[in-house]
């Protein structure tokens, strides 16, 4: 028998790299953040952090309250509780299991609590499937969550520890869900440099719940009815939050930058080979690898093609992106989700990217959209080659569908 | 542009709740039969109705449908023709639980507009009891207990149809008795129904309410603050505990007083109040320990005043009192302010038996038969002649 834990383990003091998924990398960076209060339920993909968290509990490696609910709307009320009293906390969940907890998920923002969630992306039911779809996030779009989509279990780790320093300021205080790919991000394993502790130390003050801290010194009631005299001013203060939030992320990304000496760039998205681009191709996630490699392949033909990979999806960074897609003749956005119904039937990224573009005093692109990869299909290159085609042809000023399914069985 | 007619039903959720609607419904009713569109409905906001809490039901009807707009437009009349107030204790005011401060009964009366009051007490007291107002108004009063009609087993008293008779009589532009008896067959198949409401239209008479005459008090307001001077995440700072305090007379300092809620008052939620006999008290903490509200403070020499900023008329204190007489609901009819009983007490101990014992005396029953088993039957027989001789 395994001698049991008694005590947490010496702190490192240096960084190291490891060998670890994107679900193990959000379990470190949770153990590096100390959090005091998570809580669990079982549900593929996401269920790989809950397995990494509590090995490194039985490890003695973490100290913190380990709580697994008998489904996904407790297993987020819970935390929107502790986080209420101030605990620093974390949850996640995939898929329907997301959506389940749906009501904790709304009232939270409203709440202001600064949550930390990963999402482990994927299709929602039916038919009961395990791969990637972004539709589970992206349905809490609308209600003050932060959403931010990662693509390797590096910038996993980081914008974990980046969203604790975000959502716990007094000035923002609102829940951050880090989107993970399922399979591609959440169970393939990659090298991570782990950050020393000390560095986190001194990039992550503790939380401070601060006058909203529900306590016995600080008498207050949490949550009451209120009517139609308050619920504008209501929703009008969370606005003014995630209004501050792009600043504040920018001020977290230098830090991070400062202390940990890995730099981001522009935090809201990230853009590959645009120098010279005719078109860009948008996405967020791990979809980006494929474009990349794409992109490689056909400017070796001598097609100027580049990736806009969104990060930050609330905040949308509105503005910044309109201005940077003005010095492209058209983009085609790669939507890992679907919005029925929407305007031109297309997925959500799409439609935000034309919203973002309207008011832009500048040249306005075509844009396109692509619904591809659903269900965790692989977008292959061949895929994406089809689509930078219509993009260009987009730009030559050919009528294109605004909306077409690529890698469909057709 | 037509005319608009707006009309108020001032009630007591959630007991008067169908009362209210069945009036309210009526009029519009009556006024289409005279070729008038209009529409009913109760304040949204209200809803869930608090048991006793002030609540108003609204009943809009014009000439033409476009004037009838003008009048949809809003979320609740600004004027009204007519204020009908079921229960005359809402004459001291209206603290809706949907909204912040205390509203005059007839806040909302036009220039000459007609308060309506279901009551058995004099002109003068109604008078009294209401907040002064810049312009003439009338007042009609309607004898009568305060109805349950539409409630569960309560008997229907004709409350309704004889308030419809008074309208058309004091307001015939709206509709004629005519039409009303007609809607009354319509909905009721009562003959008698009928005959009520005629018989309220003969004997309604009203008196003007000139602008000196009413409570002089200015109603207590609250300013709602503005978005960026609340405090975030709905989260509303405790009422602080309180603490002892000093008796007046022997400058003693003890007992407890819990701090009050500085928004909501509990003023015009009452229908009944208790009237302490502190000279038989006991003081076995009962009514302190079983009132929902926290309404007893607890004085420096060990007494329960029930405060008036938190009782909310309930009578739980007087149930659970053992003491005969030691504590009595009354009528909230018969005060005219929130004094504390027990200062009064203090300051002259003989002079509060006899103001005590004028409270108790030939109170008027106000129960609705939930003091014993069997007391609402024997309140039929004088609510029937009531509704029959008026």
């Amino acid at each position: 028998m395994a001698e049991a834990a008694t005590s947490v383990q010496e702190h490192k003091k240096t960084d190291e790299t490891a060998l670890i998924t994107g679900s193990e990398a959000i379990a470190v960076a949770c153990k590096l953040a100390d959090v005091d209060v998570i809580t669990a339920y079982p549900i593929r993909p996401y269920d790989t952090v809950m397995q990494y968290v509590a090995k490194l509990v039985a490890n003695g490696e973490m100290d913190c309250e380990y709580i697994v609910a008998e489904g996904e709307h407790s297993q987020f009320e819970i935390v929107k509780h502790a986080s209420a009293c101030g605990a620093r906390v974390f949850c996640g969940s995939s898929g329907v299991g997301w959506m389940y907890a749906m009501e904790a998920l709304t009232v939270t923002p409203a709440l202001r609590i600064p949550m930390i969630a990963m999402v482990g992306n994927r299709a929602l039911d039916d038919p009961g499937a395990f791969g990637v779809e972004h539709n589970d996030a992206l349905a809490v779009r609308d209600l003050g969550w932060q959403l931010v989509w990662v693509n390797s279990p590096q910038e996993a780790l980081d914008t974990a520890l980046i969203a604790y320093r975000v959502s716990e300021d007094r000035r923002i205080f609102l829940p951050c869900a880090i989107s993970c790919d399922g399979a591609f991000l959440t169970h393939s394993q990659a090298l991570v440099q782990i950050p020393s502790q000390e560095k986190v130390d001194a990039f992550l003050p503790r939380y401070n719940r601060a006058d909203l801290l529900l306590h016995p010194d600080n008498p207050i009631t949490v949550a009451p009815q209120g009517n139609e005299d308050w619920v504008m001013e209501i929703r009008r203060q969370n606005f003014a939050a995630m209004e501050r939030t792009a600043g504040v992320i920018r001020e977290a990304y230098a830090d991070f930058e400062r202390i940990f000496g890995r730099p981001y760039g522009n935090p809201f998205f990230e853009e590959y080979k645009t120098e010279d681009a005719d078109i860009v191709l948008m996405g967020m996630g791990t979809l980006s690898t494929p474009v990349r490699v794409a992109i490689r392949q056909m400017r070796e033909k001598g097609k100027k093609v580049g990736l806009v990979r969104m990060r930050w999806f609330r905040p949308f960074a509105a503005e910044e992106l309109a201005n940077c897609l003005t010095r492209f003749s058209a983009v085609g956005v790669i939507d890992r989700d679907y919005s029925f119904g929407s305007p031109y039937m297309g997925g959500v990224l799409a439609g935000e990217v034309r919203n973002a573009l309207y008011p832009s005093p500048g040249r306005k692109p075509p844009v396109l959209g692509f619904i591809c990869g659903l269900g965790g299909r692989e977008v292959t290159v061949p895929d994406v080659e089809k689509m930078a085609d219509s993009v260009y042809r987009a730009a030559e000023g050919k009528s294109q569908p605004l909306t077409q399914w690529v890698g469909l069985r057709e | 542009m037509g005319r608009l007619f707006a009309i108020e039903i001032i009630y007591r959720g959630i007991f008067q709740k169908t009362l209210a609607k069945n009036i309210s419904r009526a009029i519009v009713l009556a006024a289409h039969e005279d070729g008038k569109p209009g529409i009913s409905f109760g304040r949204y906001g209200d809803s869930p109705e608090r048991n006793g809490i002030p609540a108003k039901n609204f009943a809009i009807v014009a000439t033409d449908d476009v004037t009838l707009e003008e009048g949809m437009a809003k979320y609740e009349p600004k004027e009204v023709d007519i204020t009908i107030a079921v229960d005359d204790t809402l004459c001291k005011g209206v603290e809706s639980w949907a909204w912040y401060g205390l509203q005059p009964v007839n806040r909302l009366l036009k220039p000459g507009g007609t308060l309506i009051v279901t009551s058995r007490e004099k002109p003068e007291t109604i008078i009294t009891m209401s907040h002064r107002k810049e312009h003439p108004y009338q007042l009609a009063i309607m004898t009568g207990t305060v109805s349950f009609s539409g409630l569960w087993a309560y008997k229907d008293d004709h409350t309704d149809v004889r308030i419809l008779g008074i309208i058309s009589r004091v307001l015939p532009d709206l509709f004629t008795l005519k039409s009303v008896q007609k809607v009354i067959m319509d909905v009721s198949k009562d003959p008698i129904k009928v005959q009520s409401a005629a018989k309220a239209f003969d004997r309604t008479s009203s008196i003007t309410v000139r602008p000196d005459q009413g409570n002089p008090e200015a109603p207590y307001k609250f300013d709602l603050p503005k978005w960026h001077e609340m405090g975030e995440g709905i989260a509303i700072p405790s009422i602080p505990a309180g603490g002892a305090f000093e008796d007046p007379e022997t400058h003693a300092v003890g007992g407890f007083r819990p701090d009050r809620n500085p928004t909501f008052k509990k003023y015009t939620t009452r229908t009944m109040r208790p009237v302490i006999n502190f000279d038989t008290c006991i003081k076995c903490t009962l009514c302190w320990l079983q009132c929902p509200d926290s309404c007893f403070d607890v004085t420096p020499d060990r007494l329960y005043d029930a405060n008036m900023l938190a009782c909310c008329g309930c009578g739980v204190c007087e149930a659970v009192c053992p003491v005969k007489e030691c504590v009595t609901m009354v009528n909230e009819t018969e005060f005219a302010d929130n004094a504390s009983q027990w200062e009064m007490w203090k300051k002259d101990k003989k002079g509060y038996e006899v103001w005590l014992q004028s409270k108790i005396a030939g109170r008027r029953e106000r129960s609705h038969g939930f003091r014993y088993r069997g007391q609402y039957e024997e309140q039929i027989p004088e609510m029937l002649n009531i509704a029959s001789e008026g």
